[in-house]
């Protein structure tokens, strides 16, 4: 056995029971009222975003900011900031599941919650950004009437209908793959009729038979293994939307890499922003996501918020040295000085300078300073989007062929209000599923608290 | 879905290092069909029980390469066969462009093809199926000898799952 002192993972004196009363109450009592008044408010924001986008679709996309030589606005920078957030929660299920990362465990399932609801959100934006979105159907490829007429396959947009349809698809399955335990558990403890029939649905009749644990545990490690490599697939394919492009700022091979740390860290920050807020609701919860479990998404963050740093250092090196005067433009006038040079130092102060603070011990297990530093990140990690999106277009190569975003109104209803409709999902959310897998989290009660470590005493994988 | 249920014995565990320990003797006492029921998926237990390496990631592995084989082919045949358009110069079976398409159909098909096989191998989904113990989904835990046993005697079996420290013992009827 390993004589490294582990930190515990789960705090407090607790058993299996107090594991499942702690996590089960929320569910089980009815919300007080700063639930309620949170649900209010993000659902008047939900509201204001529906309107918008029914005025943006019946009216036209006219009334966002989009024009010549912008055409892509608002709903490509949202759709990508959104889609880059969901990130973090494949991460934390999948690829930390594949490295072992125990504390994982507490973590992982408002993680994967938020993925869904993220993808959710983002996947409206280039519904809507098609102009005509009654006819998005044709985005897919079907037998129809028009010849058949067949969709582009060498298109990047269309890699991105298969990639987001498919990241959606298979991180809601995973999800509800996670689920299904935890909702036999309720199901099993529930006190009324109704809520026994509609767990005991959800559940699909789950006992906990050994020989199903074993398959459901292999199912799990299939759905990591699958997951990672997708999750990584899907941010490049976003990044392909503008890497297969010829403009000047987009037309970079670092993109694919660049934008999967952007997303990994804009997805921290979110978690970050999420669970300090959950802490602060649930405070029995304080003791599943302790701020070592904090500590740890922080120094995350403040990695990744260091590879995209690089990337912008370097995006700016490569312009110098390839001798393009196009591309040292977009960088060196048009990104560093221009008139959108704003938003670039916007970016560059949220991303590369808030995290830093990281570097100390104090502040990194602070949660006022990381909630502060999170919204940052989430407000640079959209301005990145901004920055590539609208720089390269706005002044490209010809001087007689620029122009400005015409921000308007409905840009802003409809990215403020797109946060409206994330929340709600993710206020119902903690309501109404256990907001920290039951199952996953007892494996690691003993982390750390001497005698076996969560594992067999004396048994041979005792070592880790 | 709907299986016969069957009757048997169940003892009952608060310790899931000691459901370890006992499963391994009911194994050692030549019982080949029991169960055990635990609310989360406790290591060593497979061992323990004697439970075959799950066979999943086969179907994972071919249901992985035929969402690949469609993917190609119906990049292939939409491009090239049915209505070849020329995109810029492209060969109408441009490959590399056809990659993405086809990854994200291998791994959706895996994905969604595992996670069915699941549904099916565990007999999912039940509607209201008999529980011995409602707290086994959250503390406590279960070693299950089916009437289908070699050589099943209730009483015996009461005997040895007592013997071998479970804290209650009961018969079931139905699980």
């Amino acid at each position: 056995m390993s004589e490294v002192a582990r930190k515990p993972l789960i705090l407090g004196d607790k058993t299996y029971a107090d594991i499942t009363d702690d996590i089960c109450k929320p569910i089980e009592t009815f919300p007080g009222r700063g639930w309620f008044g949170l649900l209010i408010s993000a659902n008047a924001l939900f509201l204001i975003y529906i309107l918008a986008v029914a005025a943006v679709i019946a009216t036209g996309m006219g009334l966002l900011g989009v024009n010549h030589p912008v055409a892509w606005g608002t709903m490509i920078i949202t759709f990508v900031f959104w889609i880059g957030i969901g990130h973090a929660g494949t991460l934390i299920s999948a690829i930390l599941y594949l490295f072992r990362q125990k504390w994982r465990t507490s973590v992982a399932r408002s993680a994967e919650a938020m993925t869904v609801f993220a993808v959710m959100t983002a996947g409206i934006f280039p519904l809507i950004h098609t102009g005509r979105p009654w006819l998005d159907f044709w985005l897919l490829p079907y037998p129809n009437q028009r010849g058949p007429l067949w969709v582009n396959f060498r298109s990047p947009l269309l890699w991105d209908v298969f990639a987001v349809s498919t990241y959606a698809t298979v991180s809601m399955v995973f999800w509800y793959v996670g689920m299904v335990p935890d909702f036999a558990t309720i199901r099993d403890r529930a006190k009324t009729k109704l809520r026994r029939v509609i767990y005991g649905a959800l559940s699909l009749g789950w006992r906990g038979s050994a020989r199903h644990w074993s398959h459901y545990e292999m199912v799990y490690l299939l759905l990591a293994g699958l997951s990672t490599p997708l999750v990584l697939s899907v941010h490049t394919i976003v990044s392909f939307d503008f890497a297969v492009s010829q403009l000047p700022g987009w037309h970079t091979t670092i993109f694919p890499p660049y934008f999967v740390a952007g997303a990994i860290f804009s997805g921290f920050g979110m978690v970050v922003t999420l669970l300090t807020l959950v802490r602060i609701g649930f405070p029995t919860f304080k003791d599943y996501i302790t701020i070592d479990h904090m500590e740890v998404m922080n120094k995350i963050i403040m990695a990744t918020g260091l590879m995209v740093g690089y990337a912008y250092g370097s995006e700016f090196f490569i312009a110098w040295y390839s001798g393009n005067p196009y591309e040292r433009y977009v960088f060196f006038e048009s990104r560093a000085t221009g008139p959108y040079a704003w938003s670039y130092w916007t970016m560059i102060f949220c991303n590369v300078v808030a995290p830093q603070l990281f570097w100390f011990r104090r502040f990194r297990r602070s949660i006022p300073v990381m909630f502060v530093v999170s919204i940052f990140v989430n407000i640079g990690m959209w301005f990145e989007r901004f920055v590539i999106t609208v720089t390269s277009l706005h002044r490209d190569f010809l001087p007689s062929n620029w122009g400005m975003y015409a921000w308007s109104m409905y840009d802003t209803l409809v990215l403020v209000g797109s946060f409206g409709m994330f929340l709600t999902l993710f206020l119902l959310y903690l309501r109404v599923v256990p907001a920290i897998s039951i199952a996953e989290v007892k494996p690691m009660l003993h982390v750390g608290k001497g005698g076996h470590g969560g594992h067999e005493p004396g048994g041979q994988n005792g070592g880790h | 879905m709907a299986k016969k249920y069957v009757s048997g014995v169940a003892g009952i565990w608060l310790d899931d290092h000691e459901l370890v320990k006992a499963c391994a003797k009911v194994r050692d006492a030549g019982y080949t069909k029991f169960d055990a029921i635990a609310p989360f998926p406790v290591h060593g237990l497979e061992e323990a029980i004697g439970i075959r390496r799950s066979w999943i990631p086969y179907v994972t592995f071919a249901m992985g390469l035929f969402g690949a084989a469609c993917g190609l082919l119906l990049q292939y045949w939409t491009s090239a066969i049915d209505w070849p358009i020329n995109v810029g110069g492209k060969p109408f079976f441009s490959a590399p462009a056809f990659i993405p398409v086809t990854f994200e159909l291998t791994i959706l098909f895996a994905a969604l093809s595992s996670v069915a096989t699941l549904i099916v191998v565990c007999g999912l989904p039940r509607v209201d199926p008999p529980i011995i113990d409602p707290d086994l989904t959250s503390h406590k835990f279960a070693i299950f000898i089916p009437e289908t046993e070699a050589g099943y005697d209730p009483a015996k079996a009461e005997q040895f799952l007592k013997s071998l420290g479970a804290t209650e013992v009961k018969r079931i009827a139905e699980y």
